[in-house]
């Protein structure tokens, strides 16, 4: 009971933000992932960013917002509230009082600052993280970040100064400002693949194949993805793998296959690709080069066998749905097929979409208890501890893992309607990221 | 329970930091068993029909093909890269042979099957032309779906009364292929129902070979919950979409 009450009082800033989550989380099993944890956050300050030339349009504030954004959903530090901050915000460090920020009410531990300037084509940011604790020592980071002067380049400095600051502090695991999400959007008029910020921005169409695509993956470079399309052929239209290169801007070649051919994975060193095939009747799972090539079977089970993942970190395992027992569960073996064991869990119910973490440790997925509705849970494979992260929200299901394993992304329908949403891996700060139409099966990008 | 993942959580936090640490000890694979000893690679062999030989253009023939001991395989003109064994329908136009190109470890074999392609469709056989313009009607007066219960593909007594009339008049068009699609209500997830509807196609296309309707003329595929025939979140509506969806192929 002792220790609940540190952890809870650790992340007293997510308990003043999400009352309502926390007041669930007294009555559930709870569990935080990541690095870093169960030590006190590092809290900094990020005053606004002091603007060095006339701008058009707000470029400083678009990059403080962004920024501030960014660190505040890292996971890893708190933000010490700008109503502590002292009135003048510094612009380099010559103009930082160390001792004033470091003191009540603002304890602040860094301060992330810096100014920006622009020829009216351009933009610079010299950027500034430095100790306060440790005033005589040169900033910890100090970094000129070049772009246009563009709101979408605004928002790109900022991640970068956002993800210097998070692999600081934070063990040296690289931040995940930079990263996208593949997802699967209506808003067209037909499902085809999309792409976005890990934020939310920039959402836009990849493919433009007036058909239906599903089940988005990046490879592990983040070079292309794989996804479920249908494709005409000799008057039959059936679910085929296509894969998108995202650097030539077109589709791959892949081989047709018979039958319904879905859910392709990439194995981590980005060379073969798992997927569900009917070629031979049975949905069961296969494996074959990213070429096309070498195709062979894994799983021999009469009933259906999809949704292969791999272990990321050692490639020598996977984990699959298969209905081979009755109802959709879990099943892990090694990546051959071999040594299948059923991943039992400790009530009934509907078990789909694996999402295996980057460090290899712990699974996500989707599980329908008989009592209730789609959830997202998370494992630990080798102690089959679990967590639930979202609860009686409607349905939550295709969780998937960002990079850095501090953050899932998943779909969600408790505003009515099917949107993206991503978290923290402890179910905590949960953020809507699409608001129109319908979009689902959300993928994180490896990069 | 819940004092016990409380208590498991430093030991997660361990885990993690470990994992994160030194992946290297994270499992001790039994010893690796000593690679075997390189054997001569064996020669592939591969063998290719087609069904049937002789067609009007802009008709469908199935090409059937199996191999051994081939890692690549390679169907010219005009299909491409395939999978060790399987079928693929194709329409040539004009008179082609159809060349399988096997490649493995141990060497290369290549097979070929010739199509006749009559290219004046005023040739065609006299029964074939005047059912044409109508079959697409008769197609959707005749031929029923089967319909299947939550989450099972087996066929139940109404969808094996349907199927067997989708058999008989199958059978009185002996050249008619059709596309079994099989669909899935809403509450499943997206990706397992991909594979139940295929599941369901596939239970139909069984039955209708058990009753003498031939393999090659039938295609199957799932549309998973993708393409409802019915949208209410209600019962009736999703019996409507557990279906085995039959359609004309072109």
């Amino acid at each position: 009971m002792a220790r609940k009450s540190v952890i809870l009082a650790t992340s007293s800033v997510l308990v003043t933000a999400f009352i309502f989550l926390t007041v669930r989380a007294a009555a559930q099993d709870w569990f935080k992932t990541g690095t870093g944890l169960g030590i006190t956050k590092a809290r900094v300050a990020v005053p606004e960013t002091v603007a060095r030339s006339s701008f058009t349009q707000p470029l400083p504030k678009t990059f403080h917002d962004v920024l501030w954004a960014d660190l505040e959903y890292s996971g890893i530090l708190d933000l010490v509230s700008s109503s502590f901050y002292p009135l003048q915000s510094p612009a380099q460090p010559s103009e930082l009082n160390a001792q004033t920020w470091a003191a009540a009410p603002a304890n602040a531990y860094m301060v992330a600052y810096g100014n920006m300037t622009t020829d009216g084509t351009n933009i610079s940011f010299a950027g500034y993280l430095s100790d306060v604790h440790n005033p005589s020592a040169p900033p910890v980071i100090q970094k000129i970040y070049r772009g246009a002067a563009t709101d979408a380049d605004a928002r790109r400095l900022a991640h970068q100064f956002a993800d210097d600051i998070v692999a600081y502090l934070g063990g040296g695991q690289p931040g995940v400002a930079r990263t996208q999400i593949a997802y699967v959007s209506a808003l067209g008029g037909n499902k085809e693949i999309w792409v976005m910020d890990y934020d939310g921005a920039n959402q836009h169409a990849v493919t433009h194949l007036h058909s239906i695509a599903l089940t988005p993956r990046w490879s592990p470079d983040s070079s292309r993805i794989a996804f479920t399309c249908y494709v005409p052929y000799s008057g039959v239209t059936s679910a085929q793998i296509c894969i998108y290169s995202m650097v030539s801007n077109r589709l791959i070649g892949f081989p047709r296959f018979r039958g319904t051919n879905s859910s392709p994975a990439w194995s981590p060193d980005g060379t073969q690709i798992a997927f569900m095939s009917s070629l031979n009747g049975d949905p069961e799972i296969y494996v074959v080069d990213a070429d096309g090539a070498r195709l062979h079977r894994v799983t021999f089970a009469a009933g259906v066998n999809t949704s292969p993942v791999w272990n990321p970190k050692t490639g020598k395992q996977m984990v699959f749905v298969s209905d081979r027992g009755g109802e959709p569960v879990l099943y892990l073996s090694d990546s051959d097929g071999s040594n299948v064991q059923k991943l039992d869990l400790p009530d009934m119910g509907y078990v789909v979409d694996p999402a295996w973490s980057p460090n290899g440790q712990l699974l996500a997925f989707s599980w329908r208890r008989p009592s209730g509705n789609y959830d997202i849970y998370v494992m630990d494979i080798v102690s089959r501890q679990l967590a639930e992260l979202t609860k009686d929200e409607e349905r939550n299901e295709r969780p998937s893992w960002a990079p850095d394993g501090r953050h899932l992304v998943f779909e969600s329908t408790r505003t009515g309607t099917r949107q993206i949403w991503s978290m923290l891996a402890d179910g905590s700060q949960p953020r809507q990221l699409t608001f129109e139409g319908q979009n689902e099966s959300p993928n994180w990008s490896p990069k | 329970m819940q004092r016990f993942t409380f208590r498991t959580f430093p030991f997660l936090f361990g885990l993690i930091v470990l994992g994160a640490l030194a992946s290297g000890c994270k499992k001790n694979v039994a010893t690796t068993p000593p690679a075997p000893s390189p054997a001569p690679a064996a020669q592939p062999t591969v063998t290719l029909n087609a069904s049937p030989t002789s067609v009007s253009s802009g008709q469908t023939v199935t090409l059937s093909w199996s191999s051994t001991n081939a890692t690549d395989l390679d169907i010219e003109p005009g299909v491409g890269k395939v999978a060790p064994q399987g079928a693929t329908p194709v329409n040539p136009t004009t008179s082609t042979t159809y060349t399988i190109t096997a490649t493995g470890a141990g060497g290369s074999a290549t097979a070929t099957a010739h199509v006749d392609v009559n290219a004046n469709p005023a040739a065609r056989t006299p029964s074939a032309a005047p059912e044409r313009p109508n079959m697409s009607e008769l197609f959707s007066q005749n031929v029923q779906d089967a319909f299947f219960d939550l989450d099972k593909s087996d066929l139940r007594d109404d969808a094996r009364i349907a199927l067997t009339k989708d058999a008989e008049f199958l059978r009185s068009y002996p050249s008619m292929h059709v596309s079994i699609e099989g669909h899935c209500d809403e509450r499943g997830s997206t990706e397992y129902n991909l594979g139940l509807g295929q599941r369901r196609a596939e239970a139909a296309k069984n039955f209708l070979i058990s009753l003498g309707i031939s393999a090659d003329r039938m295609e199957t595929t799932s549309w998973g919950k993708e393409r409802p025939f019915c949208t209410e979140h209600t019962e009736e509506c999703w019996q409507q979409n557990r279906r085995s969806h039959f359609v004309l192929a072109q």
